[in-house]
């Protein structure tokens, strides 16, 4: 299966990506400034939602319901959109995907597409795979815009500039934008104004648009985008052909289960009530937008998470990004250190998930169970539960000599009475080792100093009384 | 639940080796509440540091149900172990497709409580009686937080105690950066979070950082101390521990 840039990097692992990020103090203040006015804003939105944990409740179980007969609702789906005249592909996997979209394009004749922001292409490293058949796709989400001009990758699912600050996005626009005027500054209007004559030039001339979709409507084929900046209507309303690239886990029943979503995304994502613009689309609309409708339903991994009966609540996900916003680890590494498509606590579980934790073994120790994704999220995924599920997966796939062992040691110690009594007296060892030990425990001692160990451990004390 | 009932002490391996004060400060504390308390000398570990990284042990959970079955209930000073006990066993037991063994470690789970809770819950009580004339802040730690839902009650029993000057700390649900074999296996990270918890308690002026578990505390006094910070770190337990006569401190 080629899964295309699920994973991007595999060397060096996390940890090392981690810190080089952890030194970086501009990419630290940048991630921690925008996470925090995020995770404000929601916070206080939520406070207000008197039936938040319902709504949670909720999504849940629709999302639970759609992966329990995912065969049913596909079906369903694919019939009703084809009835109102949307043409329907199937991918297996990113190659199959960016292949099907390719051919697409190629039949209209055209060499330039624009691109409603998606997370799902990103996965599927599409850009990449027209570029080869030489096909330019231009982002036309500001944030995505930036990335792609500065050769850059997305670092946040729902914010993927947001390790850049205003001074780095002049510099990128006046570097790599054409039209940028010269005397550009940072103020926030001035960088968002020559962004939009930029992409206003590309809306009018160009006919061929893609985009993911937030939301699959099984009852009636329709397609749901949830964005803030108006330019995802644009691609989906201007052109004459749409594809629009969807992974399976994204349908949903019914119109009227929108209720639910359009209340948990819009105040997870952004901290906003409701997003600026929800594009729902249908087939075609004849005299009406896009012409041609093309829908291609990707697995590339999910069918395998499926599988997976404690994983498989991660195909509930909306790709809100609360789960980064409030997650210590992501707030300290950004989103480039886990070296994958989608970062953070989600992705730490999604990505081994669906390209098999052999393929991304450090990815489930990328947090310190703290369980504050949980506790956001909107639609109950248990991370933590997962992580630690998925670390089990990952140490029987890989075994680790060394750790193995230490392990080994630890529970054979612990197996008795008399063992462990043996255990603890070596331990007052430690007080020799206290400010510098040797490895692995070097990790802990460079910051922290170990504990002064006692003169007698508790059960002795117990047993003196 | 009356009194009368067997009470059993899960200390826990790292307060039974590293930080027996903790666990006598728990024994003080019940038999001056009335609760006789016994420390079944059976007892190890309840698996959690193995189960985090990876490592199943369903000796362990074996090990736990064994020793401690025949009580009424069991008190641990230790939230984080406690969560293990209740959200991991049976999930261990399961993944060893022991489904006997998932039904026993959901029973002991049950009857297991944390320090806090066991004093609230089962002996209805929030002021035991303490004296600790010190300022302190109080770190709810992530798994008393949000695996065990401990809420307040923590801070309800700081409360009551007498001469005690508690002052709230700055971004206080935020992890420490502890998280077992995280801080060995991401220690760049960890070290990061470890530096914004501690600057957020020295902000506090506090003499006494305090929590529901000494693992987080090892982390964070680890850090205080190799900065020469003086702040001290004391468990729960230790500060309701304290009287007029004994303290902690
Ligand atoms: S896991 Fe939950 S919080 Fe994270 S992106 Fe998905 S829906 Fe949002």
């Amino acid at each position: 299966m080629n899964t295309g840039e699920l994973i991007w990097t595999e060397d060096p692992p996390f940890p090392e990506n981690a810190k080089r990020a952890v030194d970086n103090s501009q990419l630290r203040r940048n991630v921690r400034n925008a996470t925090a006015t995020i995770r404000q804003r929601r916070a206080g939105l939520v406070a207000e939602t008197p039936d938040w944990q319902e709504l949670r409740k909720a999504g849940a179980a629709i999302k639970d319901d759609v992966l329990h007969h995912l065969d049913a609702y596909l079906e369903e789906f694919e019939r009703n959109a084809a009835n109102r005249r949307a043409t329907v592909h199937w991918a297996r996997d990113a190659a199959e995907a960016s292949q099907t979209i390719t051919d697409l394009i190629k039949k209209t004749g055209e060499t330039e597409v624009i691109k409603v922001k998606s997370m799902v292409t990103q996965e599927i490293g599409l850009v990449d795979a027209l570029q080869n058949a030489g096909i330019n796709a231009h982002e036309t989400d500001l944030a995505e815009l930036i990335v792609q001009l500065a050769h850059d990758r997305p670092s946040h699912i729902v914010v993927p500039a947001l390790h850049r600050n205003r001074a780095e996005i002049r510099r990128i626009f006046l570097d790599h934008m054409a039209d940028a005027p010269r005397d550009l500054t940072d103020d926030p209007h001035a960088l968002a104004e020559a962004a939009r004559l930029h992409l206003r030039r590309l809306f009018l001339r160009t006919k061929v648009a893609i985009s993911g979709a937030n939301f699959a409507i099984a009852e009636t084929g329709g397609l749901l985008v949830a964005e803030s900046e108006g330019n995802g209507r644009m691609c989906l309303t201007l052109p004459e052909t749409l594809i629009s690239v969807v992974g399976i886990e994204k349908l949903i029943p019914t119109f009227s289960d929108l209720e639910v979503f359009l209340q948990l995304l819009p105040r997870s994502a952004t901290g906003e009530r409701m997003n600026p613009y929800n594009s729902v689309w249908t087939g075609v609309t004849p005299g009406d937008g896009p012409q041609a409708v093309h829908i291609v339903l990707l697995d590339n991994g999910r069918t395998r998470a499926l599988a997976d009966a404690t994983g498989r609540q991660a195909l509930r996900c909306i790709r809100c990004a609360a789960c980064l916003n409030v997650c210590p680890v992501y707030e300290r590494t950004g989103g480039h250190a886990y070296g994958a498509t989608y970062p953070g606590p989600i992705g730490a579980i999604l990505t081994p998930l669906l390209v098999g934790v052999e393929h991304a073994p450090q990815l489930p120790f990328a947090s310190s169970l703290c369980g504050a994704c949980y506790e956001v999220c909107p639609v109950e995924i248990d991370i933590p539960t997962v992580l630690v599920k998925l670390r089990h997966d990952a140490v029987n796939a890989h075994r680790h000599r060394a750790e193995d062992a230490a392990f080994a040691t630890a529970a054979s110690a612990m197996s008795g009475r008399r063992r462990w009594s043996a255990a603890l007296k070596a331990a007052r060892l430690m007080r020799f080792v206290r400010h510098g030990a040797p490895p692995p425990l070097h990790r802990w001692t460079r910051t922290r100093d170990l504990p002064d160990p006692p003169g007698e451990p508790f059960r002795e004390w117990w047993r003196k009384r | 639940m009356m009194h009368g009932m067997r009470v059993a002490l899960f200390a826990t391996c790292l307060i039974d080796a590293l930080y027996p004060d903790a666990g006598k400060a728990t024994v003080h504390l019940l038999e001056r509440l009335d609760q006789p308390v016994e420390f079944p000398l059976e007892q190890t570990c309840c698996g959690q540091m193995h189960a985090n990284s990876g490592y199943f042990q369903p000796s362990l959970v074996r090990r736990y149900i064994d020793t401690f079955t025949d009580y009424d209930a069991i008190v641990t000073p230790s939230a984080s172990c406690a969560g293990a006990i209740r959200h991991q066993h049976a999930m261990i037991a399961r993944a060893a497709q022991d489904d006997a063994l998932a039904a026993a470690a959901q029973q002991t789970a049950g009857k297991t409580y944390e320090l806090s809770q066991f004093l609230i819950d089962v002996l209805h009580t929030d002021d035991v009686g303490a004296y600790f004339p010190h300022r302190v802040t109080y770190h709810p730690t992530c798994h008393s937080l949000r695996m065990l839902q401990l809420g307040d009650r923590p801070l309800r029993l700081l409360k009551k105690v007498r001469g005690i000057d508690l002052v709230d700390l700055p971004n206080d649900q935020e992890c420490c950066g502890f998280g077992g074999t995280f801080s060995i296996k991401n220690p760049d990270v960890s070290a990061a979070m470890l530096a914004d918890k501690m600057e957020s308690v020295i902000e506090t002026g506090a003499e006494v950082l305090c929590a529901g578990d000494r693992s987080c505390l090892m982390h964070i006094g680890g850090g205080l101390e190799r900065i020469r910070a003086g702040v001290k770190t004391l468990h729960l337990a230790e500060i309701l521990a304290s009287t007029d006569g004994e303290t902690a401190h």
